[in-house]
């Protein structure tokens, strides 16, 4: 079973050399940190900024210089500046080339849930929905299953919309899946010390196992 | 042509009750923290507010929440601030969300003078809800109207008299495209100068859409997630 850091190492490897890349928050954001040596890829954040750098070190954070989860980071050689008109101009454009963000549900026809839950205070969509609606390869990382033991990998998603028919690929603490529209979740691989029956019982929706699913390899 | 005024209080003076006001900014990120401040001391009231965010509690536009100025907040992002949940959770405050990228685009199509943009984000969801939609090469589209806001408050890092603007790193956010969708736009820089002085092939915002600008008196650009790392 992987933890954050694994499911965001087991990501960095899906992306490619001289990609744009746009990460949500939380273990999107790590897979920054993990990305393989000699694949340059430049991070998009959505609040107008391409060639997004570190967290500066201490004393030298600039409050005009944030990215889309507000922290505090730093440029680097060839960053632009833009407005967010602009970027989202590019990001329907279809010029980010991937997408990662986290997901409370995904159906199996790639549909996916992540901003909103009923009866709770609902702090907005942000740019998800311009995210998935536009990008032309969406990776989710998310749990396998919620807090009350619940698969988040469903028929149908449950609770209201962000996109549909956008995710895919879904990176879980379980396994590593693809969304078929019409078909269903593949199975491509599993973590480390995890069997495929436990993937089985954790997707409430249609899971396709083919042949041997092998270990993902992480280092 | 001259468009300086004295101060913040000068520059928002005939903003009434019920008026519908664009404030630029992305969290806390450049937003433009002197008019805000002016709009309290007013006392204007029944605002709609058109802003990516609500700031926090104690600054930005949770600051007009706490004397309860603001009737409607639009926005893509609410998140972070406890008096906004009580006022929205107990009805006070009427609330509109919509995607980022399409408050963004509605802005511009305000500053490029079309009445409405085709935008796919948001198709299949409840965003969708009661919207005309339209087809183009099999992909279904939602059509969303240009905003229409009578003022609109934006914060620019330098400008001259001509109202010439330009924005520092990711201050830019939506105060760019707000200072084109207002019908009456307002802006506090940190610095005014001479006319002339700023680069004409620099220029994030020319003149044209500015109508007031100001040398805010005070820019405390308050951090809302400082992240660092350490020196090695």
């Amino acid at each position: 079973m992987l933890d954050k850091v694994g499911i965001a190492k087991r990501i960095a490897k899906e992306v490619k050399d001289g990609s744009y890349v746009n990460l949500g928050i939380g273990i999107p954001t790590l897979v920054a940190n993990y990305i393989p040596e000699g694949i340059n890829v430049t991070l998009q954040s959505e609040n107008g900024m391409l060639g997004m750098g570190p967290f500066p070190f201490e004393g030298e954070e600039d409050p005009d210089l944030i990215n889309a989860g507000k922290q505090t980071i730093t440029e680097i050689p060839g960053t632009s500046y833009f407005d967010s008109a602009l970027s989202f101009g590019m990001i329907r454009a279809g010029k980010v080339d991937l997408t990662i963000l986290g997901a409370m549900e995904v159906s199996e026809e790639g549909d996916i849930a992540n901003w909103k839950i009923p009866g709770k205070m609902v702090k907005g969509m942000g740019g998800a929905m311009d995210l998935v609606a536009a990008a032309k390869n969406i990776i989710v990382a998310m749990q396998h299953v919620n807090k009350a033991g619940e698969s988040k990998l469903l028929p149908k998603c449950s609770l209201p919309l962000t996109g549909v028919k956008c995710v895919k690929k879904i990176v879980t603490e379980l396994a590593v899946i693809e969304v078929i529209p019409g078909k269903g979740f593949k199975l491509l691989e599993r973590a480390p010390g995890v069997t495929v029956e436990e993937i089985i019982k954790a997707t409430e929706g249609k899971l396709i196992v083919e042949g041997e699913i092998p270990e993902m390899i992480l280092d | 042509m001259n468009k300086v005024v004295s101060n913040a209080e000068e520059a928002v003076r005939d903003i009434k009750d019920g008026a519908t006001i664009m404030l630029g900014g992305f969290g806390l990120c450049g937003i433009p923290e002197n008019s805000i401040r002016a709009l309290v001391k007013m006392g204007v009231k029944n605002l709609t507010c058109i802003s990516n965010n609500a700031g926090v509690d104690d600054f930005g536009i949770g600051l007009m929440l706490k004397t309860h100025q603001v009737k409607k907040m639009i926005s893509s992002y609410v998140g972070e601030n406890a008096e906004f949940e009580r006022q929205l959770l107990s009805g006070e405050l009427e609330v509109e969300l919509i995607p980022q990228g399409t408050l963004a685009t509605r802005c511009l199509a305000a500053a490029y003078g079309m009445p409405a943009v085709f935008l796919r984000a948001g198709v299949g969801t409840e965003v969708a809800i009661g919207k005309e939609t339209r087809t183009f090469n099999g992909i279904e589209y939602l059509m969303e109207y240009a905003f229409d806001a009578e003022f609109s408050i934006v914060k620019a890092w330098k400008g001259d008299a001509h109202g010439n603007l330009v924005f520092r790193k990711t201050t830019r956010n939506f105060n760019a495209p707000m200072a084109m969708a207002g019908k009456i736009t307002i802006v506090e820089v940190e610095e005014i100068v001479p006319v002339g002085a700023l680069e004409p092939d620099s220029i994030h915002v020319p003149g044209i859409y500015v109508h007031r600008i100001f040398k805010g008196e005070k820019f405390e650009k308050r951090i809302e997630q400082r992240t660092v790392r350490k020196k090695i």
